[in-house]
């Protein structure tokens, strides 16, 4: 029996009708006749082996809805993990604007017809500029690791230096990005040496920072607060030190500490860049990261930025608000190799996003945010603290992440989150290939998301899991 | 009077909200959102929480972000979306090389509600996530049989994130050779930016290929070129023209016998899917955008996905983690020493990836070569029509069909009426058609403008849009001013700086705005 074409929904010419008229129209008699460009032998003649497809749209709505239905979520667990994506409130609004198909599906279209986006970036570049009190953004990046990487490689093409001191405590995932990113033909492009910290606290050892220090160094790399949670309490010196250098001072901050901690352009970043996932992303299993770069005005820095950038300006209307391309030759778009690093498309539909929960928060909101962060963090720290056989590492205050270290329980990390599954309950990420000097020792994070019964249970299981 | 059946919307008007800045809407004191604040229980042991701060490091000035209650905020953001043309509103034909499909809205529905996917860690035990990895299995299973290719990385963000990291193997892999000779990488005008873009950030110096007269990139050029200094070659097919170049082999031949490694943009490979693949055109790298080709949307420039393909001697150097399979459940493993490391943090764009898989599900072999065929019979159709446009010229390749997109050019307008491919570009939004894609820079063919018709238009989009470019033709020809003036009828005017170069006239954010223009 001569099977019955599909017409696929997403492909309305596949109705035959209309297929045979336009093959008609371009003079084919058969569909491969429009590939007579491709050389025979370099045509694929086999069918692809792909599974059976599921074509009506609510087959493929149960498969996949099974397949993610395998995924154990932070709705159904209580969930410790952060390290660089912790789990945050998302207001609804966000979704809400996320969710529209114009933002969801745009692209690179002018600012009369797209005007919306153009605003809704440049105001993302606005509102992120009050919180890190600085002038200057662009759109936004791949994610924190790009941040960090590129701010080093701004940094080298300002002061012509090839060395970049960073915390030998860093997130080792951006590490490793920020590693290939400063790497070259031949190598190395730029050599990055680690600065020792301090056992107890995690803060930067800054004997081993002025060993090191000199007018070959390019740039200080600092995090703060840092991936295992520490807040840099010597930042300001750090950046002393640096700028007496001549070296940029660059500091790695998470945004939603801002309402309480201080923007780290006022204790002297020369450059300040992050990840702005807190901001009103979810989870998303990682995939809702998003990089920022943000420096002061000045054309030293900002002619070194990669990515595009959308002026304020008028039109020719008069009091109507237009945008333009800022500097479109410094990007690989106006000038290919000649451009700073490449640029392309990033992550703008959550850069949009985190506008809407910039202007939802509000100055206050962000405090608020930092506050209870803080505090609930604290309490974390004070109750598992007073656990036996489990140690705070660091004596220093945290914001948000801290490390608990299980040495004296006699149990691994491995072992202890294995249990706390069973009171459905991530643990903290394990830490100990990572940092083998802290022993078994696990990141926990904490933020506004947890209430106080969400930290007893913690606290409960803990308790059960170390003495059983 | 009844309305007659037409395509041609002139009597169409944009949203024009006449939108203030967020910052220009605060009213002191008011709320967007409140937010959960820490227990009596929780204050009464800790206390205040921010005093640990060192008074140095406390917030001292607190942000200047506007006050802005929530309904306002709410509509503010609205009125933008409704100022964007996104490709669920307007015909994304105009975004030649961009690949704007359809992004089926099951697909943008579970990726953007499912909690299987929304509210899960990319650091849970990977038993608490088979779900997300057998995805990411299945995916890299289906572009492996798309291309030939031997194994996937989903990890990059964006497309030219991925030729980046093609980039970066190829750096990893002459080095693990010890050869540290070739320091250089070959690609072509034609191909995108980012193929030269990259391997300059990644290190290398990079050798750019002019297009012979016929538009295909010069093979005697290139062969000259080509030493052993040479990394790799990194090219796209077809180009930007939409051209497919027959003796791609030619290419890959003679950069194979210097012994470089040859990548394959294949950000243009819509109207190849399940007819042409990189494997027997030899190339050992390629990589695909995951938005475009596979149809997950471009959400004002990203999220998105470079997945990057090689041949099996290259599998070392794929990003980590990788996802595999150990007969029982899936794993992720970073246990690469060769490994070029990480360029994504986690393993990249989950949400796109979740939308590619749904998309290759629902058309399976047969399907994604419909769409293929669907893509390029809708371009020939279109350039058909489109070279009877008077004013329209098309440069190279005369006679020869071509397969997803056509750069096409405004020259001949240009020269009868004054009238250029920029004028017309900002016309085309009065008629509700996003502002189309020019060319990348240099403009090679002169007034340029890239269009790619593909499967996702039927044949009375495809009408609609040949009979707005012949409407701005006849403008143009009866009354050049009222093109050069457009747009009349979208969400704004032209603006007095489209290229900001000034500094004084620098304002990418508004406290640079107020400090520089003194306005509030």
């Amino acid at each position: 029996m001569h099977k019955k074409p599909i017409v696929y929904p997403y492909i309305p010419n596949s109705a035959p009708e209309t297929k045979a008229a336009m093959m008609k129209e371009v003079g084919v008699t058969e569909p491969m006749q429009l590939y007579e460009e491709i050389p025979e032998h370099l045509k694929y003649n086999q069918e692809m082996k792909l599974p059976e497809p599921i074509l009506d749209e609510y087959s493929i709505r149960r498969h996949t809805d099974e397949i993610l239905g395998k995924n154990k979520t932070c709705g159904e667990y209580l969930s410790f993990l952060g390290a660089g994506c912790a789990q945050h409130f998302v207001p609804a609004v966000c979704d809400e604007i996320n969710g529209r198909g114009e933002f969801l599906t745009a692209y690179v279209g002018e600012s009369m017809g797209d005007h919306g986006k153009w605003q809704a970036l440049f105001e993302y570049c606005s509102l992120m500029g009050e919180l890190m009190d600085m002038d200057i953004l662009s759109i936004p990046m791949y994610d924190g690791g790009q941040a960090a990487s590129s701010s080093l490689r701004m940094a080298n093409r300002i002061n012509d230096r090839k060395k970049v001191l960073v915390p030998a405590s860093m997130n080792p995932d951006i590490f490793m990005i920020v590693q290939n990113y400063l790497n070259s033909v031949p190598a190395p492009e730029i050599e990055i040496v680690k600065i020792g910290f301090e056992p107890n606290t995690g803060l930067m050892d800054l004997n081993d920072l002025k060993k090191n220090i000199s007018a070959d160094v390019s740039a200080v790399f600092i995090e703060n607060p840092s991936y295992l949670g520490f807040i840099e309490t010597q930042a300001e010196e750090i950046g002393k030190i640096a700028r007496g250098a001549g070296a940029e001072f660059i500091v790695y901050t998470d945004p939603i500490s801002l309402g309480v901690m201080e923007a780290p352009a006022n204790y002297g970043a020369t450059i300040t860049c992050g990840d702005y996932h807190p901001l009103g992303l979810h989870l998303g299993a990682g995939g809702c990261q998003g990089g920022f770069i943000a420096t002061h005005d000045d054309m030293k820095y900002i002619s070194e930025f990669k990515d595009l950038m959308f002026g304020l300006t008028d039109t020719v209307q008069d009091g109507e608000w237009g945008f333009g391309e800022v500097l479109y030759d410094r990007t690989s778009y106006g000038s290919r190799d000649k451009g700073k690093e490449f640029t392309g498309t990033s992550t703008g539909l959550w850069a949009i996003t985190a506008g809407v929960y910039l202007s939802l928060m509000g100055p206050q909101g962000m405090e608020e945010v930092g506050t209870t962060i803080m505090q609930n963090c604290q309490y974390a720290v004070k109750k598992i603290g007073e656990l036996p056989g489990v140690k705070i590492q660091f004596s220093s205050p945290s914001f948000k992440e801290f490390v608990v270290n299980f040495d004296m329980t006699g149990k691994s990390v491995a072992q202890i989150n294995k249990h706390l599954l069973e009171f459905k309950i991530f643990g903290g990420k394990d830490l100990s290939k990572e940092f083998p000097q802290f022993g078994q020792s696990a990141l926990y994070c904490v933020t506004e998301v947890h209430q106080h019964k969400d930290l007893d249970k913690l606290v409960y299981a803990l308790q059960g899991v170390i003495s059983c | 009077m009844a309305r007659q059946k037409k395509l041609l919307r002139d009597n169409y008007h944009q949203a024009r909200w006449d939108e203030a800045i967020i910052f220009e809407m605060s009213v002191p004191g008011e709320r967007g959102v409140l937010v959960p604040l820490a227990c009596q229980n929780i204050i009464g042991q800790v206390g205040d929480g921010v005093s640990a701060i060192p008074a140095n490091l406390r917030r001292k000035k607190a942000p200047a972000l506007p006050e802005v209650n929530q309904m306002r905020v709410n509509r503010h953001f609205y009125h933008l979306s409704q100022e964007t043309l996104g490709t669920d509103v307007t015909l994304g034909i105009s975004e030649g090389t961009c690949t704007m499909k359809y992004s089926p809205k099951v697909q943008e529905h579970m990726a953007a509600r499912h909690p299987g996917i929304v509210n899960v860690h990319p650091l849970q035990d990977p038993d608490t996530m088979q779900g997300i990895l057998e995805i990411y299995y299945q995916v890299e299973q289906f572009l492996k049989e798309i291309s030939g290719m031997d194994a996937f990385s989903l990890q990059p963000g964006g497309g030219a994130h991925g030729v980046y990291a093609n980039a970066s193997m190829i750096r990893a892999y002459h080095r693990a050779r010890g050869d540290n000779k070739r320091t250089e990488i070959i690609t072509t005008m034609f191909s995108h930016p980012c193929d030269a873009a990259t391997p300059n950030t990644a290190g290398f110096k990079v050798i750019t290929l002019m297009p012979d007269e016929s538009g295909y990139p010069d093979l005697e050029a290139m062969k000259a070129a080509l030493s052993e200094r040479t990394a790799g070659i990194m090219i796209t097919n077809p180009e930007d023209t939409g051209i497919y170049n027959p003796r791609i082999e030619e290419y890959v031949k003679a950069a194979h016998a210097v012994g470089a490694i040859c990548s394959y943009d294949q950000a243009n490979a819509n109207g190849m899917l399940g007819i042409h693949r990189a494997r027997e055109a030899g190339f050992d790298l390629v990589h695909f955008n995951l938005h475009k080709t596979f149809s997950a949307p471009h959400g004002c420039m990203g999220p998105a996905t470079g997945a990057i393909g090689v041949k099996e001697f290259l599998k070392p150097f794929l990003p980590v983690p990788r996802v595999e399979f150990d007969g029982q459940k899936y794993i992720l493993n970073s246990n690469y020493p060769d490994s070029i490391g990480k360029v994504r943090s986690y393993f990249g764009n989950t949400n796109v990836v979740l939308k590619a898989y749904m998309w290759i599900m629902q058309h399976g072999a047969e399907g994604l070569k419909e769409a293929a065929i669907c893509s390029v019979l809708n371009n020939q159709y279109f350039m058909k029509k489109i070279a009877a446009i008077p004013g329209i010229v098309i440069w190279y390749a005369k006679g020869k069909r071509r397969l997803e997109q056509v750069r096409y050019s405004w020259e001949k307008l240009k020269q009868d009426t004054g009238v250029g491919t920029d004028d017309v570009n900002k016309r085309i939004v009065d008629f509700g058609i996003e502002h189309y894609w020019t060319s990348h820079h240099p403009w090679v063919v002169p007034e340029p403008f890239t269009l790619e018709p593909c499967e996702s238009y039927n044949k009375e989009d495809l009408d609609e849009y040949i009979e707005v470019l012949q409407q701005i033709s006849k403008e143009a020809h009866e009354d050049a001013n009222f093109v050069k003036t457009a747009p009349h009828k979208a969400a704004s005017h032209r603006p007095t700086h489209e290229a900001i170069d000034d500094a004084e006239l620098i304002a990418v954010t508004w406290r640079q705005y107020l400090k520089k223009r003194g306005k509030k």
